[in-house]
Formats: C-alpha cells, structure tokens, sequence
C-alpha cells in the first residue's frame, strides 16, 4: 500500500526548467516516479527529460490529473507557487526549497489545511514510496521496497539511517519527510497515523532532533500504537541556546532537549537508538527478525 | 537577526507604540545633550545583544547631565558577555507602577504566531506558574482583530475601558502588525510599564527572520555573529562554534549534528557544527574547507552524504583546497557516498585519498589519528 504516494501518483514538477529541478526530474525519472507535466512561468511549451512544460498549474491540470506537485522553486516564490498548486486543487504539496519566510510558511499550510491537502515541508528532502514514487532529491540507490515506514525531520539523516537499514535487508514502505523548518505542514502524529492504518508497514522509525516539542506529542500518540516504533534523536552533543542548522533544532530554556525526548519517547514504549547505525538492529529485533 | 533595544524601540515608536523619552547615543557628550534635553532623572543602558546587562553593571540612573555623561563614559567601556558596548541608550527614568509582558512569537507545533502575555512582567518572568502566563494564538486566515486584543487584555486582569486598556488595546494589535509587515519572529516588551495613566514600552526585542531579510531591505543591519559564523554565513551555511578540536563538515543540519553526537559517542571532540547542505557548490565548499582550516583544529571530519549535495563538488572541492595547500597540515578522513558518489570517489582516488563508506568507521579512524 504505502501511504501518501505510490506507482498511481500524477506528479508535477514546478519550476522544472531550474538546475535543481531538471537534474532531479531525471532522477525521478529513473525512480520510476510518473511525472506527467511541470510548470515554470514563461517557459510554457518546453519540453524537460521528455515531461511537456506548462506556463501555471491550472493549464497542467486542464491536459492531465495531478496528484501531487513537487516545488523547486527560489524562497521568495516559493509561497505563491505553493498556494497556486493547493489553488488548483493539488492534494499533495512537496517543498523542496529552504530558506522561506516562517509567515509565508503559516499562510501556505493554514491554506492547505482549509484545502484538506497534505503539505511536505518546506525545506524537505521530500517523500519516497519504495520501488514505486520519488518525489524530492534522496539518492535512489539506497530506497528499496520492503516494509518499515520511516518520519524524519532531516533529510540526509534520513539518507543515512535508511541507507543502514537498505544494507541490513530492511526496505521501506514509504519515507517521509516532514521538513527542517519551524512551520511545515505534517506532523509526527499526521504520518504516524497513516503509517498504523497501512498494511505493508510493519514497524516505524522516528527520526527527530532536539528543540520543539514535536517528538513529545508524538510519544503520546505511540503509546497507543500496535506497529512498534524505533527512534533517533540528532542533537545529544548540542549546547543549549546554540541553533544548530534548522531553525527548529535549539534548546531554548530548558525545553526541547534531547534527555528530555529520550525519555518521553522511551516512557512511550518506543526504542531509542543512540546512534544512527544502531536502528537497524532495534527494527529486527521489534519484527523478531534475524 | 536581532536587533538592538534602540533599533526595536524606533520601530514602536514609528508604529506608534509608546516608548520612553530619548534616544541612542555613541558619545558621553550625545549622552550628556540627550539627559539635558529630557530635563531630568535618566537611565543609561548599555545597548548589546545579551541579557543580564542590568547585572553586568551595564544600566545606570544617572540624575543630571553632568551624571549622565560620566555614566556613558563607563558604560562605554564595558565589554558584556564578550560583547563590546557601542553605543548607549538614554532616556527618561519612568516612575514605574506595574510591570506586565507582552510578545508574540511562532509557535511551530501549532504552526501559527501566539501572543504571549502576563500581568506580571519584569525580571521573573521565566519564573511565574503557568496560570499567569497567557497564551493565544493568532490564526493566519482571521488575522489580528480588536475582539482578540480585548480578550488578552481581559484575561490580563486590566478594565477594558481604562486609560491602560485602551492603549493595551492597540498595542497588541500593533504588535501582530510589526510580525507581519516586518517578518519577526519575535517581538517582546518585558516590561510593559504602568507609569500614571500611560503605557510605555521599556524595553524591546526585536527579532526578525533571517529568510525574510532579503525584503526587509530598509532595516538596519545587525551584525549577531561571531567571525566564522558571518563567513559562513555569506557563503550561505550554517555554522556554530563548539570547544572541542575536530572541525567537522557534512550536509545537512541533520547529519551534521548526528555526526557530532556520533564523534562524542567514540571518544572525540567536535570544534565546530557546519551545514554545507542544500546543493552547496564547489566554489563554497571549497571556501567552507578553508574556514574550517583556519579554526586550526587537530584533524578534519568530513560527512557527507550525498542527495542534493553531490559527490563530485565536494570531491572537487577537497582536490581544490588539497592542491592550493600542497596538502592539508593535519588529518583528513572523509566519508562520501551518494549522488554521484563514483565520480566524487575516483576525483579523491586522483589525489591519493580513500573515502570511506560508513559515519561509524570514519570517525572513529579520525579520532584514532587525532589522538
């Protein structure tokens, strides 16, 4: 099954004439993700890797249906091109791009809300549903079908505990990411639902990081969950008062810290690996598997 | 960025949120003209980004401006918190009747701004129960309205048709307006003062959102980063400074910081958090490199991982710096694999180098060599 997107989903691409987006248009591509249209103002009638190029979202929507948009567009776009692919009725938003205005974030994912669609990021690596869609910039090698869902914050961490379970035999169902920044559409909770409702995942990795409190409310709801769940918190060398990259990740008064979320998640029943390599072997261990 | 208190307090002012007589001054003369002008008991605070100036001796009531000027002259030689004083704040020392506190920050978890707020503002902020502490959320679609502002202010305990709740009134929707058109991410008045019937700002904090600023043009700039950080910055990174002697690089803030965590858990100590994430090129890995070089740590940690980062920058970059040194004057481990992980690999093979396939093996072979 997977959640969110699979080998069915329409995706278009916008702003797919950029150098990012047309040198991961190809890798998409070659993830097998169907990319049936992209969009960049003004550049409407091109072609990019074979994907015909439209000049707004309503026109890609009158030649074909659109389940999902990923955007590549610059920060200072970037709100209008979101708000344009939810305007159109896109139900599925990915953000690639980092660097927006948080305001401009509150505005994209209250309007998604009111559209009852899903909003990955910003500053997302984006969403892989193994062997079947792609939609963001992961390396593909690393992404095999199989059955463990995982929910990050951080994307290249994400590569690299998915990269240890690929080499350990464990693929993924999907795995998604939520996005680095303060304001981004999903939350741990959001995706862990899904993840309980789906049949093919069979156990969960959380991988969060230090400040917020997005891995607290998370435990709550885990307590509740029959899949078991494996976690991994970036951020235990961190010094407070310090941000360290995401504008989410600092321990501001005491809140947000990493024993403070070790404990919840663990209280939860969730297992915490304390390194990154270490996950793999809690998931074999929680499936009973060798 | 965060602004200086004078810098945040113009902006009440041109908003139209009172804020005490007076203004910044960099000279003990300016200081002395600005307390003549105000005609009376003043306060001079020593305008830094840090807290606790009160306690560094950085604020004084000087009660005339001879006092006025021999108080600059000392504040203007303080270093607070590492901090050079610069410049200093004076204005009139307000008869104080009741401290409250207001701010409206984001809430990430709810993904909207909150308003903040209590009738107990001043020093202990941090320090009152929950049940004096209000908070309410700001929903983006509705916007800032009276019947919100009324609402707080009710639940501050203060008549809604006093001298104070009417000013109380407009500041607070004055304060959503500042968030908005100026991209702040936090503004914060502690304390809100009561002196007779007025309502002044003391003191401000003033935040804005660093993504936001390249149309925030008309703000003053604020320089709140130490050397290496602004280097980084330019080039567009993200960089802390940490005590240890393993200067570190890899990319994404992800990573980076399980990189940290893992060199701590064998053993080693991290100098430094460096994001060179997000498509970073080689000209400014290249760059990254030399920074980090120039931290003169006992060896080099580099991490990557490769998604939007690709292999062969990086790689690329490592041969560049490597070539423009004549090699590098301490230990290299690198760990790469990856979008074009076989290029980036066989560009290192061409300089003599072997990257590593695993985060666990590389850095514990860096705090072998660095031992």
């Amino acid at each position: 099954m997977a959640i969110i997107i699979d080998e069915n989903t329409n995706v278009l691409v916008m702003g797919i004439t950029g150098r990012q987006a047309s040198f991961h248009t190809k890798q998409m591509l070659a993830y097998g993700t169907k990319i049936v249209a992209g969009c960049t103002p003004g550049k409407g009638g091109q072609e990019v890797e074979g994907v015909p190029v439209y000049n707004t979202v309503r026109e890609a929507c009158e030649k074909h249906r659109i389940d999902a948009s990923v955007i590549f567009v610059p920060a200072p776009g970037t709100k209008d091109a979101a708000l344009e692919n939810l305007e159109a009725g896109v139900k599925v938003v990915v953000i690639i791009t980092e660097g927006v205005p948080v305001y401009d974030e509150i505005d994209i994912v209250a309007y998604a809300r009111r559209k009852g669609a899903y909003v990955l990021g910003p500053n997302t690596f984006g969403i892989v549903s193994g062997g079947k869609c792609k939609m963001g910039i992961p390396p593909n090698q690393y992404f095999i079908e199989g059955d463990v869902g995982v929910v990050a914050r951080s994307g290249t961490l994400t590569y690299e505990i998915v990269g240890n379970l690929t080499a350990n035999g464990l693929g993924q169902s999907t795995v998604v990411g939520m996005g680095g920044d303060r304001a981004v559409g999903l939350t741990f909770v959001d995706v862990l639902k899904m993840f309980e409702k789906d049949d093919q995942t069979k156990a969960v990795v959380l991988i969060g990081e230090i400040g917020g409190n997005n891995e607290e409310i998370a435990a709550e709801y885990i307590k509740e969950m029959t899949k078991p769940v494996v976690a991994f918190i970036a951020g235990k060398s961190a010094p407070p008062g310090k941000r360290m990259g995401h504008a989410g990740a600092i321990i501001e008064r005491g809140k947000g810290t990493y024993q403070g979320k070790v404990e919840a998640l663990t209280a939860a029943g969730a297992k915490v690996a304390p390194l990154p390599f270490e996950v793999p072997a809690l998931i074999k261990e929680a499936l009973g598997r060798k | 960025m965060k602004m200086f208190e004078y810098m945040g307090k113009e902006l009440f002012a041109k908003y139209g949120i009172p804020t005490p007589k007076g203004r910044m001054a960099k000279t003990p003369e300016e200081a002395e003209k600005i307390a003549a002008e105000i005609g009376g008991p003043c306060v001079v605070k020593s305008q830094v980004l840090s807290g606790k100036r009160g306690k560094a001796g950085g604020i004084k009531f000087p009660n005339t401006p001879e006092e006025a000027k021999k108080a600059a002259e000392e504040v203007l030689s303080m270093t607070i918190q590492g901090l050079p004083v610069e410049c200093v704040l004076v204005e009139e020392k307000l008869k104080i009747d009741k401290e409250l506190y207001m701010s409206i920050t984001v809430d990430g978890s709810a993904k909207q701004a909150v308003m903040i707020a209590s009738a107990y503002g001043g020093m202990e902020i941090e320090a009152q129960p929950e049940e004096y502490i209000i908070k309410k959320h700001i929903d983006p679609e509705l916007g800032m309205h009276p019947f919100f502002a009324r609402d707080v202010v009710r639940r501050m305990g203060v008549e809604l048709r006093s001298p104070h709740g009417k000013e109380m009134i407009n500041i607070i929707q004055t304060l959503y307006k500042i968030c908005k058109e100026k991209d702040a991410e936090l503004v914060e008045i502690n304390p809100l003062v009561f002196s007779d019937d007025r309502v002044i700002a003391a003191d401000s904090k003033v935040t804005i959102d660093e993504d936001a600023l390249f149309r925030m043009k008309e703000l003053p700039f604020v320089e709140d980063k130490s050397p290496a950080e602004r280097a980084a910055a330019d080039l567009g990174l993200s960089f802390v400074d940490l005590d240890g002697d393993i200067a570190v690089m890899a990319n994404g803030a992800g990573i980076t910081m399980g990189t940290l965590d893992t060199l701590q858990a064998f053993g080693g100590t991290p100098r430094n958090f460096l994001d060179c994430g997000g498509g970073t090129g080689r000209e400014a890995t290249a760059k990254a490199l030399d920074i980090l070089l120039g931290l003169e740590p006992k060896g080099m940690f580099i991490n990557i991982f490769g998604g939007i980062t690709r292999c062969d920058d990086v790689a690329n970059a490592f041969k560049d710096v490597y070539e423009a040194r004549g090699g590098f004057p301490v230990p290299v481990v690198i760990r790469l694999v990856g979008t074009n992980q076989d290029a980036g690999r066989e560009i290192l093979r061409s300089i003599g180098v072997e990257a590593f396939d695993f985060m666990e093996d590389a850095a514990k072979r860096i705090i072998e060599l660095t031992k």
